[in-house]
């Protein structure tokens, strides 16, 4: 009986908590559809990409990269460099979930994205296993639905009305990206790094557009790297400080009272 | 590119990999702090990129409506915060501008 009744609670708190993202993926979903649409790509096709694929900035890229004319190999590639960072997410959540099943895990790991990972570790439930198989069954679902209903009837909306559904991915990325540089300076500079460097490589058209946005993150996310080596110990001598000034005053505070 | 199936099954891979392995392994070996901070700044330098992308690769009649609603989600989310709210506002600030330009 408590057993269900977890289970019922976990349901209940991940609807809550996941239902803010089928806000942010309908449209942006709707726009991936259209698109591909538009790029001659079949309903079956961009419906796959979807359900198999469930990476968003990752098949618009994908989309822009074929109507460029780029082959399967490289998109891969750059697929696979701009979803590294949920190396870092899932390897953050890990630390957290540990107590669950590898059985689970394996579905768990498949709706590792941006906005659950967002979701999940930014609030203050517990994390088990239906309450995040429900924030990713919702996300998994308005994805793949919004993807359908906008190559099906993505057409019939006012045309400004369909260019603006796809700003809502900018949009997306600089609302996950904005509260982390409010944060931390080092992410700001490492931020402006990276657009400045995608911008001048742009500029000089050495080398593809895919090729740009790779060197840009791989460049800005080293020099950061190398650059800002102090902030972790920073913070952790700050820590060791603060905890050295409380045993003194807890030392003061028992000799006062001998 | 007729057949897309190799290309979504390679995405596939690469995109379910990253997520799977750290959630599996749970190891807590230390790794290079180098590699550590290098992994851990790619989302903002990635993003960040994508963004300048999506203004320099917008078509001249859309790169006003784009930058105002790319402006109008940033101050939302650096002043609220919400994801979503801070998604609305950059469609429609986007879409407010495209019938004044247009």
């Amino acid at each position: 009986m408590v057993k269900k009744q977890k289970i019922k609670a976990g349901i209940k708190d991940g609807l809550t908590a996941g239902f803010p993202i089928v806000f942010g993926y309908l449209p942006v979903a709707m726009a991936f559809g259209l698109l591909s649409r538009n790029t001659g790509i079949s309903l079956k096709d961009s419906a796959m990409f979807s359900i198999l694929v469930y990476a968003g900035a990752s098949q618009f890229m994908a989309i822009d990269l074929i109507k460029s004319g780029l082959g399967a190999g490289n998109i891969i590639l750059a697929t696979f460099l701009l979803n590294l960072r949920h190396l870092m997410m899932s390897a953050s959540l890990s630390i957290r979930i540990k107590e669950i099943k590898r059985k689970w895990l394996i579905f768990i790991a498949f709706g590792v994205t941006d906005e659950t990972f967002s979701i999940i570790s930014l609030g203050d439930k517990e994390l088990t296993v239906p309450f995040l198989l429900t924030v990713n069954s919702l996300a998994y679902f308005s994805w793949v639905s919004g993807t359908v209903l906008g190559y099906l009837i993505g057409n019939i909306l006012p045309a400004a009305i369909q260019s603006c559904l796809g700003i809502g991915l900018y949009a997306m990325f600089i609302a996950l990206l904005m509260p982390e540089v409010k944060k931390s300076s080092a992410t700001l500079a490492i931020s402006l790094l990276a657009a400045m460097l995608y911008g001048v490589l742009d500029y000089f058209k050495v080398i593809s557009s895919s090729s740009c946005i790779i060197a840009a993150i791989v460049i800005a996310s080293f020099v950061g790297a190398l650059i800002f080596r102090n902030t972790e110990n920073e913070v952790k001598l700050l820590e060791g400080a603060n905890l050295m000034q409380e045993d003194l005053l807890l030392q003061e505070d028992s000799h006062r009272r001998k | 590119m007729k057949n897309y199936l190799p290309l979504i099954l390679g995405m596939m891979t690469v995109t379910y990999i990253p997520r799977l392995v750290p959630l599996i392994t749970i190891s807590r070996k230390p790794i290079n702090p180098i590699v550590k901070r290098f992994l851990q700044y790619i989302p903002y330098s990635a993003l960040s990129a994508l963004v300048i992308r999506g203004i320099l690769e917008a078509t001249p009649d859309m790169r006003v409506a784009t930058v105002s609603g790319i402006c109008g989600a940033a101050i939302c989310s650096y002043l609220k915060g919400g994801l979503i709210l801070s998604v609305i506002i950059g469609i429609i600030t986007a879409y407010l501008i495209l019938q004044i330009h247009m």
